[in-house]
């Protein structure tokens, strides 16, 4: 008699219901909709929710819901033409604040969300949409901080009134001639005082007979301009990408100087490499209290001196044309707590020309407001004559104002933040205003909608029939037990299907085909053990004997087998990019859920039907 | 239903010399091939740009070429894409920094033509990303190949490791020599296809290395060579039975799954076929000619105890 013990049956039993629950969000399709989230610190709540209903039935404009969810809101529409109209009235009236983005929601009933079940995310070649991997020129964002360093030396160096014969950028660091050991004693204290970036040491020796000392950037600080650099254009990517209005964007750090972006849905693949092509920087000026900024918009009678900007919330403001410090001034900035009242803040440190022209300006104008202005170069083509032109778009934007208290240096800070979100947002742009390295596209692959359509149609077609071929095939050979195979084989795919959308993996085209070769590859192990219960037969053992021996001695092959496979699986994604690592991720869950369906599945439902039986003969 | 007699033995081994010497041929044709025709790389590899477009009617290839020619891209390779109406253009790598903004001007130039032009996809590799993908390609065969080595060492005996290591090795060279010798593109899909096939390649071997070694047990009056014969005999209807079902799944996708996976299928084809015969004449024979023996097989534990703690 074969029989597993009840708590086997059970676990086969909520295995499979588990997996259904997880994998069901993936048959309910999904609705049109219009997403919007947040530029920066705007806020998603049921009063925008409202304005929002007011708008759309102002417009008449028919809805199926708008529901709030975490650091977004969704719209749902039953057809295309009121989203896309939807749309429309959204960005007339939000753009401001919030990106307003067509999406397509998932259309998981409430109770499947609240299990945190979603259906599977999928990749850029079927849906449509554009991969761009970048690189940071790690080379350039090095030289730029030397070159920034060898400034402030010489800026120093002169203030201290240190006389040097030069001050150069050399491969092993920035090197310091001087007249004589005084003043090179006192230079390796000034610059041991002032630049904790750099390490100093003496140059013994040499053709030169003067004295000389080395001042270099540590490893450690090495890295962290690295990272500094490579940080600074993720926020400027991630600041471009919002402009786009694409609904679910991927800007994520690929190893030590590289950063993917994604965009699915994204068909303009010029307009998204214009928008990321974009340099930025900023500037400290102060505001001019003297004239009123509103008259000066509406009038135009802009005083002389003066420019006029506007604020992130679009309110104009007069600010003095002579500029106090720009971004390429500017070393870091830092999101903090005030010390003194414990409120958010930010640090910003300059460097000693910048740290003198504030100091300067600062001390004359204590009480004043002084603002900062963040500028976007966006490169921009034009057709003229046939002729393609490149143009620069300057955008220019006020992102913080305050009034000075006291006389400012090479390190201040700025305080009245709302939160200390409002903090890290102002210190993110100040960071991504000073100098960032250049930053260039290495790979892109865009798909277009129509081709991402015809992919999902011959992905699903091919596995489809691939997936009927095989059940049929197995129930034909092995009649009874080819049915269990079949039910086994169902059971496999419903499990990846739920691993793969609680994973949150992406499905892709080379992903269904590792799905596929799953489907081919899982009824292996079943065929492994029928093949020796018929062995097990045929050597005139009872049928329960031969289901017993055939399930056990058909385990060790199996495993061994499938840890091979898995083994050059796991490989595959250590190694592969993108799509491929999409192709072992299935094929690694295939190997892994079809090991318990094929034996445990199958042993569970031959044990249910033939257990308890007395057998003459077995239907495989 | 059977297509295997249980009654069956094939007395494999009897030919193995012969196949020895058809594999060394087929290993030695494939190397030149792939010495003198080389792998016909994909972008992925070589870096450049790919651009596939579909005209709204048919569209004649020479004046897509004079369109790209005029607007300068002289170098453009233009060919047709399963139907005329579908073209893809291939732009070799311009060594500079614009190249991210080759596919851009060339869409331009397409549909300056008046011409409907639907995008349907782009790929631009850069040179640097492409050198990597080759070297990290390579690189993820051989870890693979060496991960496996030492799973079946420990799992098994170092002759069967070596035996199983030039199975997959002869599957690889011939795989990619048939990509060599009909010229097909090479993508990562294909390298991604490679490996599965070396994994397929050995789950065929280590299921009858599994039998070799409870046969060896079994089988105490035996020579090694009848051993591995009866073994091979005992799992042939398994090896025909997952090849085939294998086998359909791939045709499916093979016909039915589009040019994307057309050369992942490809790929997959070739290696069970010759997956499945180099565990028989590659793996088999190399383990036998090393001289594995009852001795390196008898058990430290009775193999009933592993299987029955598990399901």
């Amino acid at each position: 008699m074969n029989q597993y013990p009840l708590w086997k049956y059970c676990l086969v039993l909520a295995i499979l219901l588990v997996g259904l629950l997880y994998a069901a969000p993936n048959i309910f399709g999904e609705d049109y909709a219009v997403q919007i989230s947040p530029v920066r610190g705007a806020q998603i709540d049921e009063a925008l929710a409202g304005d929002i209903r007011g708008a759309l039935e102002a417009e008449n404009i028919q809805f199926k819901s708008i529901e709030l969810e975490p650091k977004r809101l969704m719209i749902r529409f039953e057809t295309a033409k009121p989203q896309l109209e939807a749309a429309d009235v959204l960005k007339e009236r939000f753009q401001d604040n919030y990106v307003v983005a067509l999406n397509l929601a998932p259309s998981t009933p409430a109770w499947l969300r609240d299990l945190n079940a979603k259906p599977m995310v999928l990749g850029l070649d079927l849906q449509g949409g554009v991969h761009f991997l970048m690189e940071v020129d790690m080379e350039a964002a090095v030289q730029q901080a030397q070159e920034r360093l060898v400034d402030d030396i010489r800026n120093r160096l002169r203030d201290e009134r240190i006389r040097y014969s030069s001050v150069a950028r050399r491969s092993d660091g920035i090197h310091v001639q001087l007249r004589s050991a005084e003043d090179r004693d006192r230079t390796v204290d000034l610059i041991e005082n002032n630049i904790p970036e750099v390490d100093v040491a003496t140059v013994a020796g040499g053709d030169s007979e003067g004295f000389e000392l080395r001042a270099y950037v540590t490893d450690k600080q090495l890295q962290q301009i690295k990272t500094t650099a490579l940080e600074q254009n993720l926020t400027i990517l991630r600041n471009r990408v919002n402009e786009l209005g694409v609904a679910e964007p991927i800007i994520q750090q690929q190893g030590a100087d590289r950063i993917v972006v994604e965009l699915p849905g994204v068909q303009d693949t010029a307009e998204a490499k214009r928008i990321i092509g974009a340099t930025a920087t900023l500037e400290y000026r102060m505001v001019d209290e003297q004239h009123d900024p509103v008259t000066a918009e509406q009038t135009g009678n802009i005083p002389p001196e003066d420019r006029l900007y506007h604020t992130r919330e679009g309110r104009p403001i007069l600010l003095k044309k002579r500029l106090i410090v720009s971004g390429d001034q500017l070393i870091d900035a830092a999101a903090t707590f005030d010390q003194q009242s414990g409120s958010p803040a930010v640090v910003v440190r300059l460097n000693s020309a910048g740290a003198r022209r504030m100091a300067d300006v600062s001390s004359d104008n204590v009480g004043n407001r002084m603002a900062v202005v963040f500028i976007e170069n966006k490169p921009e083509t034009h057709m003229v004559d046939g002729k393609e032109v490149r143009t620069t778009k300057k955008i220019e934007q006020v992102i913080n104002v305050a009034v000075i208290r006291e006389p400012l240096g090479a390190r201040f800070q700025t305080t009245g933040l709302d939160s200390i979100d409002e903090a890290q947002t102002l210190a993110l742009l100040l960071r991504a205003g000073a100098l960032a390295a250049p930053m260039q596209i290495i790979e892109e692959r865009t798909v277009g909608p129509s081709l991402g359509k015809d992919n999902i149609r011959t992905g699903f077609q091919a596995a489809a029939i691939g997936f009927i071929a095989v059940v049929v095939f197995m129930a034909l050979y092995y009649s009874v037990f080819g049915l269990i195979a079949d039910l086994a084989l169902m059971f496999n795919l419903v499990l990846i299907m739920a691993l793969l959308s609680v994973l949150g993996a992406t499905l892709t085209m080379p992903g269904i085909a590792g799905i596929v070769l799953t489907v081919g590859m899982a009824v292996d192990a079943n065929v492994l053990i029928f093949e020796r219960i018929r062995e097990e037969l045929g050597n005139g053992n009872s049928p329960h004997a031969s289901i017993r021996a055939g399930y056990e001695k058909a385990f060790s092959s199996i495993a061994d087998a499938n840890i091979t496979t898995l083994i050059a699986a796991i490989v595959l994604f250590m190694f592969g990019t993108g799509p491929i690592k999409g192709f072992a991720v299935t094929l690694s869950l295939g190997i892994i859920t079809s090991m318990f369906t094929a034996i445990m599945g199958t042993r569970a439902a031959v044990n249910l039907i033939f257990g308890t039986r007395r057998l003459k003969s077995l239907p495989v | 239903m059977r297509l295997i007699k249980s009654d069956l033995n094939i007395r494999f081994m009897r030919y193995g010399p012969y196949m020895v010497v058809l594999s060394a041929l087929l290993v030695v044709a494939s190397l030149v091939s792939l010495a003198t025709r080389g792998l016909n790389f994909g972008l992925d590899f070589t870096g450049g740009t790919l651009i596939e477009v579909v005209y709204q009617k048919e569209v004649d290839l020479s004046d897509v070429r004079k369109t790209l020619a005029q607007a300068g891209f002289d170098q453009a390779v233009v060919q047709s894409f399963g139907t005329l109406s579908d073209i893809v253009i291939r732009l070799p790598s311009q060594g500079n920094e614009s190249n991210a903004q080759i596919s851009t001007r060339v869409l331009q130039a397409l549909r300056s033509g008046g011409a409907g032009v639907d995008m349907r996809r782009v790929e631009y590799v850069g040179p640097q990303v492409g050198n990597e993908l080759k070297e990290k390609g390579a690189l993820s065969v051989i870890y693979a190949v060496i991960g496996i080595l030492i799973y079946v060492w420990l799992r098994f005996e170092w002759r069967f490791s070596v035996g199983a290591i030039a199975a997959v090795i002869h599957d690889s060279i011939i795989t990619l020599g048939v990509f060599s010798f009909l010229h097909i593109n090479f993508d990562l899909t294909v390298l991604a296809a490679i490996l599965a096939v070396i994994g397929y390649s050995l789950n065929d071997t280590i299921v009858i290395f599994d039998r070799v070694r409870e046969n060896f047990r079994a089988m105490r009056k035996a020579s090694p060579r009848d051993v591995m014969t009866y073994s091979i005999n005992q799992t042939l209807a398994r090896t025909v039975m997952t090849a085939l079902t294998t086998l359909l799944v791939l045709i499916a996708l093979f016909f039915l799954g589009g040019e994307v996976v057309h050369g992942f299928a490809l790929a997959l084809i070739v290696g069970i076929f010759v997956g499945t015969y180099s565990s028989i004449y590659v793996a088999g024979i190399l383990a036998l000619w090393l001289g594995v023996s009852r001795h390196d097989m008898m058990p430290v534990k009775k193999e009933g105890d592993q299987a029955e703690s598990l399901p």
